[in-house]
């Protein structure tokens, strides 16, 4: 692997603009990662991207160090530490100014109808995210049952997720998903 | 233990008398990150407002609600926003790196031994269960999100998330365009329901 400056400039822009357009948190930008990873720029495989998400979500730690999987996967070691930092630093920078004004002018009366206008949209983000993972992960019946019994079992209890992640990549290396 | 004299402000609100210092900011930050699979959020909660009492549960509730205003990674934000406001831009930056350097080394390294060993048939296979449950979990804090907007029965609030979903998912279109039309359409349509509601 011998990326050229341009695969970093690709990078450092493609995240860059992603962080700014993560309304509503990192998941919500899934589909459009899986979008400019595996469709546009074939970074990776439809496989390879369902396995960076499994990676990342078992591992701790903010489910946003996707895109440093993403990023070593395309340009080793500086590719990962490029992306990350595309993605969480323009992003902080806004955060910082912006927290530093609300702070004097709080409880005005945009903060709130922004928020309540824009909690659909990222919610309507985070649903397309969930449909474009499960279509690429749940390739069998075994996997449906998989990903449904998960879901019920997280929006029902408050079981620590590592349980049905470690049990579920057990099944997965007995073979039986 | 010796403490200095409180604040009357800061003890008014149950609150610890000290404000953490970069290093502790630092260190918070690595502990909740490094012990949250799946997500951070609980542990900064439970960090920040039950174990350290560095901010009153409604104080942490407007910072996050800020930070999910907010585009980026809310935790991320939320590292930042609550670094500077205790130790201005050093804080912030001591959060951050806190946050994200000891987990992104992690992730790194099990990145290298998967580029190594990712065609090996046994990850592979242990891969793909765990990414099944892994979208498992995606699925229930997204419905758990979705509840009390579905409970509102808002037309408005419920049009526009079906229309995202539709577009973003099930046509692929890019999130720019999405974005820069539902955006702004959402936000105006809020506006003049409120204002019809109001009246």
């Amino acid at each position: 692997m011998n990326p050229g400056l341009g695969t970093y400039l690709n990078l450092l822009w493609t995240f860059g603009l992603m962080s700014l357009l993560a309304v509503g948190g990192a998941n919500a930008t899934l589909p459009e990662m899986h979008r400019v990873a595996v469709d546009v720029n074939h970074w990776l495989t439809d496989a390879q991207f369902a396995d960076m998400f499994a990676i990342a979500q078992f591992s701790p730690g903010p489910n946003v160090l996707i895109v440093t999987l993403i990023g070593y996967q395309v340009a080793g070691l500086p590719g990962a530490a490029l992306t990350t930092f595309a993605m969480c630093g323009p992003a902080g920078v806004l955060a910082y100014f912006v927290a530093n004004f609300f702070q004097r002018a709080s409880h005005s009366f945009w903060p709130t109808i922004i928020q309540a206008s824009f909690v659909p949209v990222s919610i309507g983000l985070m649903a397309a995210g969930g449909y474009v993972l499960a279509i690429t992960v749940d390739t069998s019946l075994a996997a449906v049952l998989v990903t449904l019994a998960t879901a019920l079992l997280a929006a029902g209890t408050r079981i620590n997720p590592l349980w049905p992640l470690a049990a579920a990549g057990f099944l997965g290396f007995m073979g039986f998903v | 233990m010796d403490q200095p004299a409180p604040s009357s402000d800061t003890a008014a609100r149950g609150l610890a008398f000290e404000p953490p210092g970069l290093l502790e900011l630092f260190l918070a930050f690595s502990k909740m990150s490094l012990a949250g699979f799946g997500g951070v959020l609980v542990w900064a909660r439970r960090a920040i407002v039950d174990q350290h009492r560095w901010m009153t549960p409604d104080e942490f509730n407007e910072a996050f609600a800020l930070c999910q205003l907010l585009p980026g990674a809310n935790i991320v934000n939320l590292a930042i926003v609550f670094g500077g406001r205790f130790r201005g831009f050093a804080g912030s930056l001591a959060a951050f790196l806190g946050l994200l350097l000891p987990p992104s080394l992690i992730v790194t390294t099990l990145g290298v031994l998967y580029s190594h060993a990712g065609n090996l048939p046994l990850l592979q296979r242990t891969l793909s269960g765990i990414a099944c449950a892994a979208v498992g979990l995606f699925l229930a804090v997204t419905v758990r999100m979705m509840v009390p907007l579905l409970k509102r029965k808002n037309p408005i609030e419920i049009g526009s998330m079906v229309a995202v979903f539709v577009a973003v998912g099930l046509w692929q279109a890019p999130l720019v365009v999405v974005l820069l039309i539902a955006l702004p359409l959402s936000l105006a349509v809020t506006y003049l329901w409120r204002k019809r509601v109001a009246a």
